[in-house]
């Protein structure tokens, strides 16, 4: 029941290892990801899935293996480089600067400037960003009241919102979200799940990193399972049962050629 | 984007009223203050204080520690200090003074041109960034704390400029600087060293405020790592925040040179406390992220209101410090408590 995904890949990784000092995260990981997918990558703690998400969103380096996007080789050495190959990143710590505005924050980094000499200058073009930050925000479904407050006022489930949809207004071919709902309650869960769907519904593959078995059943087109620093198990989800991930999870449930 | 999930309800978020905005704003209140204190002594002194003579020595007076303010706002909005700004400004002062003198026959820059006097501010601003350049390269690339970092230049800079003078002040200063920076003024009643203090102030505010580089000075005081991550140049930031700090350091130490006529070693042990007050007081926030330059300029002239006043109502000045210190503390006690108002986790 191994469930080789069809058609061709959009970023894959291919016997990916890593060491810290001598701990062994990544023993030849492999992972696969295709256009217009919801990937759900799970493994008990220590399984390497975090590590594995690092490598691919290009915040640590593996030792060695290769990392593919679109059938070609890549070389994703820092967050930089793998956002310009359309790769973006909610970590789970959010990494939001509390202090700004959810327009500053959704466009840090790749600020517009104003036209003529005073954007030659570096004036930023605020306006331009609010209305553009409004209008990305009410497509995904968040709700602010106030476009012009620091992030720091807003509830958990707002700034969680504002860190998916920046990852999410700028990846143009895959989103990794790090446990994006661990924090959430029940509404707010909903509402990431529903952004999950509206990004791949527009095309943009999603990687779901997560601990809640009945979330990455509802969401999730696919399973990919690490165990020990390795994939063992890859499902499709329509086909796939909560014991058959918990199994794979465990090393109960052995699945051939998935590695 | 194609969207065929069910259309949430999204409001559209609004924009805070001007009004509110005002209101709510620490520079408001603090602003608020300064009229006050102002208003205050004016009727307790009505012939003395409110003249234009005294509003011009007020100006003048905090002038230099405005510009010293304008960078020291970026430094706190990192979540930075630096402590090193009063030696730096001696040190850049005694490098232009010597500087100036080096060129002068017999060692006297009394009588210098202006194309000495170039060469002197040139060689102060130097001076001034040598040191923010230091301080920056070993806070940001080796990650040492910047109160350790400026506390060591806060000692290393004012001991090189006494070096350098072995302890005597500097005593010829041209006296073209003198006229023209020094006490000269512009537009009938605008002192000259205030309006190159107002240039910076509003060119500071400027970068501050409209520009991505004070975008990403609050971004990396907000959060360091997030502004790492969002692929901002953090330790290129840093070095950029620290290095403009001493550059204005530098040209204090010039405009001082050109007010007092002399290098003033000792007069400086305290400017940066001064000016870390006035820019607290202005509701910068130490925690970082926080901050503007109007209120730094309202923090520069509380202090100073309060000097002038007591002087002028016969008042023992030392009540100065009191007052400020009093103001200050309760002004970081209201930041602090805002802040955990606002956190909502």
């Amino acid at each position: 029941m191994s469930a080789e995904p069809a058609g061709p890949s959009l970023l894959e990784a291919r016997d990916l290892v890593k060491h810290y000092g001598g701990v062994e995260a990544l023993r030849g990981a492999s992972f696969e990801v295709r256009h217009g997918e919801v990937v759900a990558l799970i493994g008990d703690n220590g399984a390497g899935k975090s590590t594995l998400v690092k490598c691919l969103s290009g915040a640590e380096q593996a030792d060695s293996g290769e990392v593919l996007i679109d059938g070609r080789p890549v070389t994703l050495d820092s967050p930089t480089a793998a956002r310009r190959h359309g790769v973006e990143t909610v970590y789970q710590d959010l990494a939001v600067a509390p202090d700004l505005d959810p327009a500053a924050n959704l466009f840090l980094g790749r600020e517009l400037f104003r036209t003529g000499l005073l954007g030659r200058l570096g004036m930023l073009d605020k306006a331009e960003m609010r209305r553009r930050a409004a209008s990305e925000f009410a497509r995904l479904g968040v709700q602010l009241q106030n476009i012009d407050v620091p992030i720091r006022s807003l509830s958990g489930g707002q700034r969680q919102s504002v860190a998916v949809a920046r990852s999410v207004v700028w990846a143009s071919k895959v989103v990794f979200m790090d446990e994006p709902t661990a924090a959430l309650g029940v509404v707010q869960r909903e509402r990431v799940l529903d952004v999950i769907r509206r990004v791949r519904d527009s095309g943009v593959a999603v990687v779901l990193i997560s601990h809640n078995m009945p979330e990455v059943l509802a969401v999730s087109d696919r399973v990919e399972v690490l165990r020990l620093g390795r994939r063992v198990a890859r499902f499709r989800t329509a086909e796939a049962t909560l014991e058959d991930l918990v199994g794979a999870m465990t090393g109960a449930l052995h699945q051939e050629g998935a590695a | 984007m194609s969207t065929s999930t069910v259309e949430a309800p999204a409001t559209r978020p609004e924009r805070t009223g001007f009004g509110r905005r005002l209101v709510s704003a620490n520079t408001f209140w603090i602003g608020l203050v300064l009229v006050g204190l102002y208003l205050g002594f004016s009727v307790l002194a009505p012939s003395a204080f409110p003249t234009l003579f005294n509003f011009q020595t007020l100006l003048i007076e905090a002038s230099v520690l405005l510009v010293l303010s304008v960078g020291m706002t970026f430094v706190i909005i990192t979540s930075g200090i630096d402590l090193s700004v009063g030696s730096v400004l001696v040190f850049a002062g005694v490098v232009g003074a010597k500087a100036m003198e080096a060129l002068s026959p017999g060692h006297d820059a009394t009588s210098a041109g202006w194309g000495v006097i170039a060469v002197g501010l040139v060689a102060a601003l130097t001076g001034g960034a040598v040191w923010g350049l230091a301080n920056g390269l070993l806070i940001a690339r080796a990650k040492i704390p910047p109160l350790i970092v400026t506390l060591g230049s806060f000692g290393a800079a004012l001991g090189v400029a006494e070096l350098v003078t072995a302890g005597v002040d500097v005593r010829t200063v041209p006296q073209a600087l003198r006229r023209t920076l020094g006490y000269g003024t512009s537009f009938v009643v605008v002192p000259n060293l205030v309006l190159v203090a107002v240039v910076v102030t509003v060119l500071g505010g400027w970068l501050l405020h409209t520009t991505r580089f004070g975008r990403y000075t609050y971004a990396v005081g907000s959060n360091a790592e997030a502004a790492r991550r969002s692929g901002i140049g953090v330790t290129r930031h840093l070095v950029l925040v620290y290095l403009i700090t001493g550059l204005l350091a530098g040209l204090g130490g010039f405009m001082s040179l050109a007010y007092y006529g002399t290098t003033t070693i000792s007069g400086h042990s305290t400017d940066n406390l001064n000016v870390i007050a006035a820019v607290v007081l202005g509701g910068t926030s130490l925690f970082g992220g926080v901050g503007s330059m109007l209120g730094s300029v309202i923090g520069v002239f509380i202090p100073a209101v309060l000097t002038k006043g007591f002087v002028i109502l016969g008042v023992q000045p030392f009540w100065q410090p009191v007052a400020v210190s009093a103001v200050l503390v309760a002004a970081v006690w209201f930041d602090q408590r805002r802040r955990r108002t606002q956190d909502r986790r």
